[in-house]
C-alpha cells in the first residue's frame, strides 16, 4: 500500500514539490488530487534527500498548497496497448480522446521504451515509393528510416505528408503487407488535426491509424509526452504485431518549445538559443526509435516534420535534427512562392539510406546515376541563373541557355505534380532522363557512356 | 574491524545521483548503484555528500537504495578478443547483451569485455626464471586472420617469472605465469589485463612524425595528409558527408587496427559498419575488414555518462594495441557529441557554464584526448603509433563555435567539409581553400621516396591551379566565361579536371573508391602534361576550343574510371600527346 501525501511545499510553473517523501522513485508516475476531488496525474523529476520535485503533466492551474494529495505509483508512466488502439484517437498522455472506453489492454509500457541494441538493427533497405517525384528519385524514402520535412510557416508540409500517408507502399514487396499510421500532433492547431483526420478518412486510412492528439492550446508538459506514447505504440505495433508503421509527428518545433519552456521552469541553464543543452539527447531518443529489428517481421518508420523558424537551416531545432536522421526532405520557399507543389528544395534535401536501397535488385539499376546526374546538373541551374540576371539572358553561352531550360522545365514539370498524383517510378525516372536529354551529352559527367547509351535521348 | 560505511542514494535528478553515508568516495572510483547495480563513476566529492553520475537510464531509482563502492577507478578489461568485437560506451560487449536481453538494451548488466570463457591458443614466449619488463611480449595468439594479438607484462611490473606454464590453450583469465619481485610476492600474469581508461598507458618515448596514414583518398594522401601518430579533425555541417569520410579512411587507410568509435550518433550507422566490414576485404590482406576492427558504439539514445567515457574507452584500446607494436587508427565520430555529453552533466552538476555553456575545462578535456595520440617507443621495444581522427558537428555549420575552434588548436590537419560542395554532391566535399595539413613539411622526405622526387612541386602547382581559378571565378559570376582570354580559360578548365577528375571521389563505387599513390600521382602527372602542352598552344595563338574539341578534358575527367578499367597511365599520356599534335596539324 503506497502512503498519500497531504499537502504541498512549492509550486512552481508546472512542478510541485513536496517534502517529507520517503519512498519516491526517479520517474514514476504520481497522482494528483485536488480540493474538489478532480485528478491529474504527474512524474517524479527530481529527488533531493526528502523533498520530491513532481511535473504535474495538465499544469497546476487551480492547485492549492493545503488540500492537494498525492499518491506515487511505484511505476513508470505508462500506457495501455492493444491492437484496439487502431481506429482510435487518444491525448498527450494516452487517454481516450474520441469519447469511447479505455481499451482492453494486452499489456502496458513504460512510455520510455529502450535502446535498440545496435547490434540487434538491421540495415534499411527496402525502398517505400511514394508517388512523388521529387522524393522516389532523388530522396528516396526506405523502410525503417527516419528522414524528417523541414517547411517553414504556410508551406504545404502537411499536405504533402498526408500525400505520403495516402500513397506510401513498398517497391518489393508482394500485396498484403500489414501497414499503419501511428499519427502524432504536438502543439499543431485544431484545424490542422482535422485536415488529417478527415483526410485519412476519406482515403479510408482512419481504421489502420493510432491518432495521439496534443493541441496547441494543451498543456505542454503533455506535449514532451505524446511523441513517446506514440512511438511506444509505433514499437508495439511493430515489433510485437508485426505491422510497417509510418510514424509521422508534426511539428517538432512546438515540441522543442514545448522542451524549452518545461526547461526554464525548472531552472536549467540554457544552451543555445535558450534550448536545454540535453535536446540533442532528447530528439535523439525519440528519432532512434526508428527502425527495424533482425528477425523481427515489422518495422518503425519516421516522418516528423519541423517548421524552420525564419525558414533557418541553421536553427538548432533543424540542426539538431538533421543531425541525428537519415536525411532530410526541405521546402524551398522559391519554388513555394512560384507556386510549385510539393515544393521540395532538391538541392539541400538528402536521404543518406538510399545508396543502399535504390539500383539493381532494388529499383531500376540506372536509378542512382540518375540521381547524381539529376542533382549536379539542377545545381548548375542557379549559377546560370545568377549569371542571367547580371548580364542579361541573352548574353549567356550556349550551354548555360540550355541549363535555364532545363532548370524549369525540371521544376515545372518534374518537382511540380499534382496532390492526388501518383506517379510509377518507370514515369518518374523516364521523365529525369528525358529532361536531361535537353542538356547536350558532354555536360553529363556523372554517368558513364553505357548508361547514357541506353538512356540518353538527347542530339548528339 | 573498522566498521564498513554504509552509502545510500540522497538525490537523483537524471544520470546525476548524489550519495550520502559515510567519508568522501574517491573522485573518479567507480561505484554500483542501488539494487539493479547500476555502473556509476564519482565525479565530485565533498565532505559528507559525493556526487555519481551513472552510465545507465536512472529510471525507478529511489532515496536510500544501497551505493556500493568499489574505491578503484573506471577501467576496461584488455586482451585477445577484442578484435572484431562491437562494445558499448563502457567497454561491454554488445553481442552478449544481445544475446541476455534481446533486441532492447536492459540495465545493470556488469560484464566485461571480454569472452571468459573462450580458450585461445598462446604460445608462452618467456622462460623460467627470466627477468620480466614492463611491457615486454610473454604470450602471443592468434586472435583474428590479420592480428597476432602480443599479451604484455602490464606497465609497472617487473621482477622474475616463476611457474611459468608452456605453450598451450588459455583463457584470458588463467595465469601462464607469475611474476615475483624481490619481497617475494607474486602477480600472475594473464593473456588480458585491465586498464584504467581515464589514464594514457605509458610509452618509453615519443617518437617524431615521419610517415603518413596512406588512405587511398586522392584529396587526403596528396593535398592534406595526417602523419601516422598525428591528430586531424573533420568539421561540417550534417549532410556534408563526415561518416562517408570516416568511414572511408576505416576501410582503406593502411593502419593495423581500426577503432571505430561510434560516439553518439545513429544506430543504423553502427549497424551498416558492422554489416559492411564483415563483407569487406582488407586491399592489402584479402581478409574482412572486421578482422582489423573494434566497434565501440554509445549511439546517440543510449545513456549520455557512457557517451563521455566511450571516447577514453575507446582510446585506451587504441593504445593497448599501440603498445604491442601496431599502428592504430581511432576514429571519433563525432567529437561534438561528446562534448555535449560533457555539458549536459556539467549542467546537471550545476557548475559555472563558459562559452555556449559548455563547461570551462572543455579544452583542457579536449587536449587530453588529443595528445593521447601519437608515434611512439613502446616500452617492449618496438615501435607504434595512434592516429586520431576526430569528425565535429559544429552546430549550424558554423566553425566559430567552441568544439570546432578548440579542436582546431589540438589538431594539425583540418579537413573542413562544406555544405555547398556537398549540394553540388562534390565529394569528399573538403574544400581545399580553407583545409591545411601541417604535416606536410615533415612528411616531404617520405613523400620524395615514395610518391616520387617531383611531389612537392607538383602538388604545389595543383594547388595554386585551384587558387587562381577560385579567384577566375569571381569574375566569371559577374562577366560569365566567354569573355575571359584563352590562358585564363584553361586555368578553369584544368581546375575543373582537378576538382571533378582528381578530388571528387565515388565512395560508392567499385574501384573509385581506393586509389593507389602511384596511380595518384600519374593523375597528376597527366594533368599537368596537358596543363602544360595547352599552354603552349595557346602561347602559339591556337585557339583552346580547337583542344577542348578533342573530348580530351572530359577523357582526364573520366581517368579515375579508366585506371579501374584497366586502362594503363601512359596510354593516358600517349592520348594527351595525341590530342595536342592533332590540334597542332590542324592549325599547320
Amino acid at each position: 500500500m503506497r502512503i498519500e501525501y497531504t499537502g504541498l511545499s512549492e509550486i512552481r510553473g508546472s512542478l510541485i514539490a513536496l517534502d517529507g517523501v520517503r519512498d519516491a522513485k526517479y520517474d514514476e508516475l504520481v497522482e494528483i488530487t485536488l480540493a474538489g476531488g478532480r485528478r491529474r496525474r504527474g512524474r517524479v523529476i527530481l529527488i533531493d534527500g526528502e523533498r520530491v520535485v513532481v511535473e504535474v503533466f495538465e499544469g497546476t492551474d487551480g492547485i492549492d498548497m493545503a488540500n492537494t494529495s498525492t499518491r506515487l505509483s511505484g511505476k513508470p508512466m505508462e500506457i495501455p496497448l492493444s491492437e484496439e488502439i487502431l481506429g482510435r484517437i487518444f491525448d498527450g498522455t494516452g487517454r481516450p480522446a474520441d469519447g469511447m472506453s479505455e481499451i482492453f489492454a494486452d499489456e502496458t509500457r513504460d512510455i520510455n521504451g529502450a535502446a535498440i541494441n545496435p547490434v540487434s538493427r538491421e540495415y534499411p533497405r527496402s525502398c517505400i515509393l511514394t508517388g512523388i517525384s521529387s522524393i522516389d528519385a532523388t530522396c528516396t524514402l526506405i523502410r525503417g528510416q527516419k528522414l524528417p520535412i523541414f517547411s517553414g510557416a504556410g508551406m504545404k508540409h502537411n499536405e504533402l505528408a498526408a500525400q505520403i500517408v495516402r500513397q506510401a507502399r513498398v517497391a518489393s514487396d508482394a500485396e498484403g503487407e500489414k501497414f499503419v499510421i501511428v499519427f502524432c500532433a504536438m502543439g499543431i492547431k485544431n484545424d490542422t488535426a482535422d485536415y488529417f483526420r478527415r483526410d485519412f478518412t476519406e482515403s479510408g486510412a482512419l481504421g489502420r491509424t493510432v491518432m495521439y492528439l496534443n493541441l496547441a492550446s494543451d498543456p505542454i508538459i503533455e506535449r514532451i509526452l505524446a511523441p513517446r506514447c506514440a512511438l511506444t505504440a509505433a514499437e508495439y505495433l511493430a515489433f510485437t504485431l508485426g505491422y510497417h508503421v509510418l510514424v509521422v509527428m508534426t511539428d517538432m518545433t512546438f515540441y522543442c518549445e514545448a522542451l524549452r519552456e518545461f526547461s526554464s521552469s525548472k531552472g536549467e541553464i540554457p544552451s543555445r538559443k535558450g534550448f536545454p543543452s540535453y535536446m540533442y539527447s532528447d530528439l535523439a531518443s525519440l528519432y532512434e526509435r526508428a527502425g527495424l529489428i533482425r528477425g523481427r517481421p515489422g518495422s518503425v518508420t519516421l516522418v516528423p516534420i519541423l517548421t524552420m523558424p525564419g525558414d533557418d537551416i541553421s536553427h538548432p531545432i533543424p540542426d539538431l535534427t538533421g543531425y541525428i536522421t537519415e536525411g532530410q526532405i526541405v521546402l524551398s520557399r522559391e519554388l513555394s512562392q512560384k507556386g510549385i507543389y510539393p515544393p521540395v528544395g532538391i538541392l539541400p534535401s538528402l536521404s543518406r539510406l538510399m545508396k543502399d536501397g535504390t539500383g539493381k535488385g532494388f529499383t531500376r539499376a540506372d536509378h542512382p546515376d540518375l540521381s547524381n546526374q539529376l542533382f549536379a546538373s539542377y545545381s548548375e541551374v542557379s549559377s546560370a541563373r545568377s549569371l542571367a540576371t547580371v548580364i542579361g539572358e541573352d548574353e549567356l553561352s550556349e550551354g548555360d541557355k540550355l541549363s535555364l531550360k532545363f532548370g524549369s522545365e525540371f521544376e515545372s514539370r518534374f518537382i511540380s505534380q499534382g496532390m492526388y498524383e501518383n506517379r510509377e517510378l518507370e514515369q518518374t525516372l523516364d521523365l529525369g532522363w528525358e529532361l536531361l536529354s535537353i542538356l547536350p551529352r558532354s555536360a553529363l559527367s556523372r554517368v558513364s557512356d553505357k548508361v547514357l547509351d541506353e538512356h540518353y535521348k538527347g542530339a548528339e | 574491524m573498522e566498521k564498513q560505511p554504509h552509502y545510500y542514494i540522497y538525490g537523483i535528478n537524471g544520470p546525476v545521483i548524489k550519495v550520502r553515508g559515510g567519508r568522501e568516495l574517491p573522485r573518479m572510483s567507480l561505484v554500483y548503484v542501488g539494487r539493479q547495480k547500476l555502473f556509476g563513476e564519482v565525479v565530485s566529492s565533498s565532505g559528507e555528500e559525493s556526487v555519481v553520475q551513472i552510465y545507465e537510464d536512472s529510471t525507478g531509482l529511489s532515496a536510500g537504495e544501497e551505493v556500493e563502492p568499489t574505491y578503484r577507478p573506471m577501467s576496461i578489461e584488455l586482451g585477445p578478443g577484442l578484435i572484431g568485437s562491437i562494445l558499448d560506451g563502457i567497454g561491454r560487449p554488445l553481442s552478449r547483451i544481445e544475446e541476455m536481453a534481446g533486441p532492447f538494451i536492459a540495465r545493470g548488466m556488469n560484464l566485461d569485455s571480454l569472452d571468459p570463457e573462450k580458450k585461445w591458443d598462446a604460445e608462452v614466449l618467456i622462460e623460467e626464471g627470466e627477468v620480466l619488463r614492463p611491457g615486454q611480449i610473454f604470450a602471443k595468439c592468434t586472435e583474428s586472420g590479420m592480428i597476432e594479438h602480443r599479451s604484455m607484462v602490464p606497465p609497472q611490473l617487473s621482477g622474475r617469472a616463476v611457474d611459468v606454464r608452456p605453450s598451450g590453450a588459455f583463457t584470458v583469465g588463467e595465469p601462464i605465469a607469475y611474476v615475483e619481485d624481490e619481497r617475494g610476492r607474486r602477480t600472475p600474469l594473464t593473456l588480458a589485463q585491465r586498464w584504467s581508461v581515464r589514464t594514457p598507458r605509458p610509452f618509453a618515448s615519443r617518437r617524431s612524425i615521419d610517415r603518413p596514414l596512406v588512405t587511398g583518398q586522392r584529396v587526403i594522401d596528396t593535398l592534406f595528409p595526417v602523419a601516422k601518430g598525428g591528430c586531424a579533425a573533420i568539421p561540417g555541417p550534417f549532410g556534408a558527408g563526415k561518416t562517408v569520410v570516416q568511414h572511408q579512411l576505416a576501410k582503406w587507410s593502411d593502419a593495423d587496427i581500426i577503432v571505430y568509435l561510434g560516439c553518439g550518433e545513429r544506430g543504423n550507422e553502427m549497424t551498416q559498419v558492422l554489416d559492411e566490414f564483415r563483407e569487406l576485404k582488407d586491399p592489402r590482406s584479402g581478409r574482412p575488414l572486421m578482422e582489423r576492427t573494434i566497434l565501440v558504439a554509445n549511439t546517440s539514445n543510449m545513456p549520455v555518462a557512457a557517451r563521455e567515457a566511450s571516447i577514453y574507452t575507446g582510446m585506451t584500446m587504441a593504445e593497448y594495441y599501440r603498445d604491442m607494436g601496431y599502428h592504430v587508427a581511432l576514429m571519433a565520430d563525432s567529437t561534438s557529441r561528446w562534448a555535449e555529453a560533457l555539458r549536459e552533466i556539467s549542467g546537471r552538476l550545476e557548475e559555472m557554464p563558459a562559452e555556449e555553456s559548455f563547461p570551462a575545462y572543455l579544452p583542457s578535456r579536449l587536449a587530453g584526448f588529443y595528445e593521447r595520440a601519437g608515434f611512439v617507443d613502446t616500452l617492449g621495444g618496438d615501435e607504434g603509433s595512434v592516429t586520431v581522427i576526430g569528425a565535429v558537428s559544429p552546430q549550424g555549420g558554423d566553425f566559430s563555435e567552441p568544439v570546432t575552434q578548440n579542436t582546431q588548436r589540438f589538431v594539425r590537419c583540418f579537413w573542413a567539409l562544406d555544405r555547398s560542395l556537398a549540394y553540388a554532391r562534390h565529394f569528399p566535399s573538403i574544400n581545399w581553400n580553407n583545409s591545411y595539413s601541417e604535416y606536410l613539411t615533415e612528411l616531404m622526405p617520405w613523400y620524395a621516396e615514395n610518391f616520387g622526387a617531383d611531389f612537392e612541386e607538383i602538388r604545389g602547382r595543383i594547388m595554386s591551379l585551384l587558387n587562381e581559378e577560385s579567384s577566375l571565378m569571381e569574375i566569371v559570376k559577374l562577366i560569365g566565361a566567354d569573355i575571359l582570354p584563352d590562358d585564363q580559360k584553361l586555368i578553369i578548365e584544368t581546375a575543373k579536371v582537378i576538382r571533378e577528375g582528381f578530388l571528387q571521389q565515388n565512395a560508392f563505387h567499385e574501384t573509385d573508391t581506393y586509389m593507389r599513390p602511384a596511380e595518384q600521382m600519374a593523375m597528376l602527372r597527366t594533368i599537368l602534361r596537358l596543363y602544360d602542352s595547352a599552354r603552349a598552344l595557346v602561347a602559339d595563338n591556337v585557339p583552346l576550343r580547337m583542344l577542348q574539341e578533342t573530348g580530351i578534358f572530359a577523357e582526364l575527367e573520366r581517368m579515375k574510371f579508366g585506371l579501374g578499367a584497366g586502362t594503363t597511365a601512359e596510354e593516358y599520356m600517349r592520348k594527351v600527346d595525341g590530342a595536342v599534335e592533332h590540334v597542332r596539324k590542324l592549325n599547320s
